[in-house]
């Protein structure tokens, strides 16, 4: 049975020290130790995406990162997306669209899309098709999800 | 107001992350709930064995034996246990048997791998030719969860008589809904005023059928049980009726433990054990005169109903219903039977028997009309409903309907002759891409079918609030259509206020009267009309106590509800359904109105083939259909793309393999549903033909884009590839490969 | 999450040597966690066996590709996200890119790694049939020194790999091709993104005079490893493009595969698909 360990993090850039097994998921970690549950499970197997957070400004799957691979790292919910009371770009432009119906899926394709647009500030449908693959939606076809991220990469105020 | 895309009331919260679902909700000291299940589907449960290694006297157990009131899920028909006893027969593999639960999630998990169920195993039915053979008998006399027959005229006959008389016969597997938030509860059970008290938060579509459930499993009065709606991740039918069961379960562990109870689902348990869309098997006999004239129609239509009845009763009528479709024919014969298997019942999904019976119907046309040397068009041009034909069950289309129009409107969009003249001179040429385009006509039942509105006989109300503003009372649940926002709408309509002034209370049975379950998309046209009703009478009562006079603004309507709320303490007006005049519907002989409204649709796709690989890619596609009124053409937009994806990923991806009547792909990874790189942008068209009895003219909209796109595309590969057998869904590589080759092989 | 947690520990070597000297003192306890994208899946999954976890993550001379007149040379630490934006890798390796960006989709690629791809031995593994076109050879490492493998002999069976117990996969060589080289990558997954192979076949080849004067062609999810098309490309080595024996090839490619029926696809849609895929790549290769 392993020691816990220190887990010391930045998330949404505010620093946290958790007692962990060294092996909880770093999803585990946000949602239960730092309560942040924007963050969701919806497969525990990397396929859907729902649990898509930035991790040393990758996206990465949170629930196949061990806490032990988190060590000092710096994480992005979509906690830590809007600025107090102020929607981001994309949150802004998800609404307008209504790229969120059950919303489920909403944190993971807002962190991918926030990644995509940072890394792609002016993408093709194709692109953001590419972007956004690992982040499954059952609601929309994606259709809104899309437009949305066209309109947020089009804003002049440019997202984070 | 109506027609207005007003944006979502909760939208807010779900692009911040913060909007609650079950799993997100805090309970301090809860357990962690966990289910053992049998791996055998059928047998009669003789002992459970707990393994060495766990202290078992730490855990929360429950078995059958330990249940409280009636050890019976209450449904449509009540057959289903919620756990199996001892001595008594399993019916399905995945069949819950133990319940456990323990503070430490990791060794609540320990433990569950650590029970061993002794099962005496028995011969089981796994597919629907055995269940009809009675190979063996496992329900009732006849292996039958219901059967239904609807008559027109009498095609026998006309079968001599006619130029030509066609066969076919169409198979659609099973599909999982798929939510991206897996089913969820949570449940407390507590001493409160002296007397029990039940309560379950969990993600649900229907809190009063769960409230039902929970009453029956602990033999409760309504005062005691309480249900709460959670955010929901996802629904799609797939959490209609199941939540009775997880639900009664997590009550059950918190009733025994005396503690709060999570009981989550992962993804594995959630695929291998709840609901699915029915598989089916359709076999039609269609006649037609020399020039096409539909004479004649009979169909077999057989779902497979899995272990109990379920919602199967329901499921088959809507599909019976539907399967003559959209054409007009005097002599209709509809043989429609739901069979049980040793199999984890299906449930509802989606269009909820219509996609089944629509996707034989549509295949069959097409095949049909090559068959007669007719143009697929035309011959469906000619037999197209009409305002003043009579439907199967001797409905009169008492509306306008212009269904040529409707796929007119769809061919055109998507290029149709074009495409199809051009294709005809690229596909013979070599190279491994064949295109094809195809399409679908289609309508769907709005609300329940036949005298099932009577029978909920829903109430829902309008409330003021102290600050002055509305709320809905409805137990509607949001699940990403966007009620909250829609019904909004159309109180603030009712109203004339402001739709900011309008929200929704919370979906609590403590708060909420019975509107009814959020299914068969009836919440816009039923429930909302219902509310519509109840904003001016809540007007009226205004009015009449003198709080308020007319004409008025948004503020002094504000002001006066205020004011009437500090005075009377509170103000409601409650609506109630009340079933339009001159709708008839007579459930034995299966005759009259079925449905008070209907959607109408025309859907067509673009496919391209890799003859090299099989897989096939969705180009372009048109949905085409007339709802009524669209009450917000955002959110409406958003149901039938949304609807379209579902239906391609049913019509070429999505397939249950099962083994040992269990799903074996029950994983993201091997159960696949389209990715953003898997579907081409959908262009949606409505149009526009107010019905009376929805709020505003509007219909139902929900489910409507599930029928169309498997036919659609399907129709599509045949003009890709020629006639080959393309006669069931999903239509995989592998068995894309099969049907090549039956051609090419002989 | 059915893993169980109090069954698993891990340890984090601070260098390359301190991972060795741990894996020989007590051989067989330690499994070796590069990115986590295959564990950690079969870890939720409850399937994993108690073990301790040796995080290699962090060990910098794992990291890095290096570049030289005739080779490029992947730190096993290479994610797939590190292929995909390697100007040198696109520039030689094409075929490289395209496992890379088959894959999962960029979750799993900025986490999984090269020699992650290649330990966990799926026959459906991604770059493995890329590797096995381009003559890739293993470096492996342990404290008795280091030990050089062809990639094409590093698979044995199922599952079933020559790496010593003490031995961990350190570098991964590509020679660079030379002259005028014909490169095909093909995967057919399940869907357009985050798709497990169906099958896959990669191929290098290099031209002289119009002739095929050098073919490798790697296979995946045809066998019960990813392997080399030894019969298919015999059937091709000095073969003039003008007039390729496309019938014989792809008859011959029958013994280069041994397929099953799985949950993903049946043996005959493989066996049927690989050798279009064959037929395809030789459509190309006649017009390059």
């Amino acid at each position: 049975m392993a020691d816990r360990i220190d887990l010391n993090l930045t998330v949404n850039g505010a620093d946290h020290r958790v007692s962990v097994h060294p092996f909880t998921r770093l999803l585990d970690v946000l949602r239960e130790d730092l309560r942040l549950t924007g963050t969701k499970e919806g497969c525990g197997e990397g396929e859907c995406g729902a649990c898509t957070v930035l991790l040393n400004g990758q996206v990465v799957n949170s629930c196949l990162v061990p806490a032990v691979q988190a060590q000092g790292a710096v994480v992005v919910t979509v906690e830590g997306l809007a600025d107090g009371e102020r929607l981001s770009s994309l949150q802004a432009a998800f609404l307008a669209h209504n790229g969120a119906q059950c919303g489920f899926c909403t944190p993971g394709m807002l962190l991918s899309a926030t990644d995509l647009i940072n890394r792609c500030p002016n993408p093709s449908d194709d692109q953001i098709r590419d972007g956004l693959a690992g982040n499954l939606c059952r609601c929309t076809g994606y259709a809104k999800i899309l437009d949305a991220v066209h309109t947020a990469a089009a804003d002049t105020g440019a997202p984070r | 107001m109506i027609g207005a895309s007003s944006p979502r009331k909760e939208g807010r919260a779900k692009v911040l992350g913060t909007a609650i679902y079950t799993d997100d909700k805090f309970m301090p000291g809860a357990l962690h709930g966990l289910t053992v299940r049998s791996e055998v589907p059928r047998g009669i449960l003789r002992a459970i064995h707990f393994g060495e290694g766990i202290p078992w006297e730490e855990f929360t157990l429950v078995t059958a034996a330990d249940i409280p009131g009636t050890n019976l899920v209450a449904s449509v028909v009540d057959d289903q246990p919620f756990l199996i006893g001892i001595g008594e027969e399993i019916t399905h593999s995945q069949q819950a048997v133990l319940l456990l639960a323990h503070a430490d999630r990791h060794l609540a998990e320990k433990a569950r791998r650590a029970v061993r169920l002794e099962i005496e195993e028995l011969p089981a039915v796994l597919d629907i030719q055995s269940s009809l053979d009675l190979q063996p008998l496992i329900y009732g006399a006849d292996n039958l969860l219901k059967e239904i027959r609807i008559a027109k005229g009498d095609p026998d006959p006309v079968w001599a008589q006619a130029a030509h008389v066609i066969e076919g016969e169409y198979r659609t597997g099973a599909q999982e809904q798929m939510y991206i938030e897996p089913n969820a509860m949570l449940s407390v059970v507590e001493p409160k005023n002296g007397v029990l008290q039940v309560t379950v938060w969990g993600s649900l579509q229907c809190p009063y059928y769960v409230h039902g459930a929970l009453k029956q499993l602990f033999g409760l009065p309504e005062k005691q049980v309480r249900v709460v709606a959670m955010e929901m991740g996802g629904a799609f039918g797939g959490k209609e009726d199941y939540p009775s069961v997880n639900g009664g379960h997590a009550a059950l562990l918190a009733w025994k433990s005396a503690k709060p109870v999570r009981l989550i689902y992962d993804r594995e348990e959630d695929l291998a054990c709840t609901t699915k869309r029915h598989p089916s098997r359709t076999r039609l006999r269609t006649a037609f005169a020399a020039d096409g004239t539909l004479l004649a129609l009979e169909a077999d239509f057989i779902l497979d109903g899995g272990a109990y009845a379920t919602l199967s009763p329901v499921v088959l009528s809507r599909g019976a219903v539907h399967a003559a479709s959209v054409y007009r024919c005097p002599h209709v014969r509809i043989h429609a039977r739901a069979v049980a298997t040793n199999t984890p019942p299906p449930g509802a999904f989606r269009g909820f028997g219509a996609p089944q019976s629509l996707f034989a119907m549509e295949r069959h046309m097409d095949i049909c009309a090559r068959k007669l040397g007719l143009d697929a068009v035309e011959l469906r041009r000619k037999n197209f409903l009409r305002m003043g034909d009579t439907m199967a069950t001797g409905q009169v289309i008492r509306e306008d309907l212009d269904l040529a129009g409707l796929m007119d409107r769809a061919l055109t969009a998507i290029g149709y002759r074009d495409k199809r003249a051009a294709f005809a001179l690229t596909n013979p040429e070599d190279g491994p891409i064949k295109r094809g385009v195809g399409f679908s006509v289609f309508m769907h039942g709005c609300g329940f079918t036949g005298n099932g509105e009577s029978h909920v006989a829903s109430v829902a109300g309008v409330e003021g609030l102290a600050d002055g503003t509305v709320a809905v009372l409805a137990a509607s649940t949001e699940m990403g259509q966007g009620k909250n926002t829609v019904f909004a709408q159309i109180v603030a309509e009712a109203l004339q206020l402001p739709v900011e002034l309008v929200d929704t209370a919370p979906v609590d049975t403590d708060r909420v009267p019975n509107s009814g379950p959020t299914v068969a998309s009836r919440s816009t046209m039923m429930v909302g009309r219902i509310l519509e009703d109840a904003a001016i009478g809540f007007k009226q009562a205004l009015v009449q106590q003198g709080f308020l006079a007319e004409p008025y603004t948004p503020e002094t309507f504000q002001a006066a509800v205020a004011k009437a709320v500090a005075a009377l303490g509170s103000l409601r007006c409650y609506g109630q359904y009340h079933r339009p005049p001159g709708l008839q519907w007579n459930d034995v002989t299966y005759q009259g109105d079925a449905y008070p409204t209907y959607s109408w649709a025309c859907y067509a796709a673009e496919v391209a083939v890799d003859l090299d690989t099989y897989e096939v890619k969705v180009a372009d596609f048109v949905a085409v259909q007339e709802v009524g009124r669209v009450v917000n053409p955002t959110l409406a937009a958003g149901q039938i793309e949304g609807g379209v994806a579902q239906g391609i990923g049913w019509g070429l991806w999505e397939e249950v393999t099962m083994q040992r009547g269990r799903m074996v792909n029950n994983q993201m990874t091997n159960y696949i549903i389209p990715t953003a790189m898997d579907l081409p942008r959908i262009q949606v068209i409505f149009l526009e033909n107010a019905h009376a009895g929805g709020p505003g003219g509007a219909k139902g909209i929900g489910e409507l884009p599930m029928d169309g796109p498997a036919p659609a595309v399907v129709n599509a590969l045949e003009n890709a590839l020629g006639a080959l057998r393309l006669d069931e869904v999903p239509m995989t590589p592998d068995r894309l490969l099969e049907r090549c080759e039956e051609v090419t092989h002989g | 999450m059915r893993g169980y947690l109090p069954d698993f520990d891990v340890r984090v070597p601070a260098s390359l040597g301190e991972a060795l000297d741990l894996m020989a003192q007590r051989p067989g306890t330690f499994t070796p966690l590069a990115g986590g994208t295959d564990l950690m899946v079969v870890y939720n999954a409850g399937r994993l066996k108690p073990t301790c976890f040796l995080d290699l993550s962090r060990l910098a001379e794992l990291r890095g590709i290096e570049e030289d007149a005739t080779s490029l040379c992947f730190g096993a630490l290479t994610t797939f996200t590190e292929l995909r934006e390697c100007r040198a890798v696109h520039q030689h390796f094409p075929n490289l890119v395209k496992s890379a960006r088959a894959t999962g989709a960029l979750a799993i690629q900025n986490r999984g790694t090269l020699a992650g791809n290649i330990a966990n031995a799926s026959p459906a593994a991604d770059t493995p049939p890329s590797l096995l076109a381009y003559g890739a050879e293993l470096e492996l490492v342990s404290p008795r020194g280091l030990r050089r493998v062809a990639y094409d002999q590093f698979h044995r069976g199922y599952k079933s790999l020559d790496l010593a117990a003490d031995e961990l996969l350190a570098r991964i060589l590509v020679p660079k091709p030379a002259g005028r080289g014909f490169h095909y990558f093909r995967k057919v997954g399940t869907r357009q993104a985050q798709a497990i192979s169906k099958t896959c076949l990669a191929a290098y080849a290099c031209i002289e005079d119009g002739c095929v004067a050098e073919v490798r062609i790697g296979l995946g999810s045809v066998a019960p490893a990813p392997v080399r098309a030894r019969h298919a490309e015999a059937a091709l080595l000095g073969q003039p493009l003008a007039s390729l024996p496309v019938a014989a090839a792809r008859e011959a490619l029958l013994a280069d595969m041994s397929p099953i029926d799985d949950i993903r696809a049946s043996a005959h849609y493989r066996s049927v698909v690989t050798r279009n895929l064959l037929g395809q790549m030789l459509r190309e290769l006649a017009n390059a």
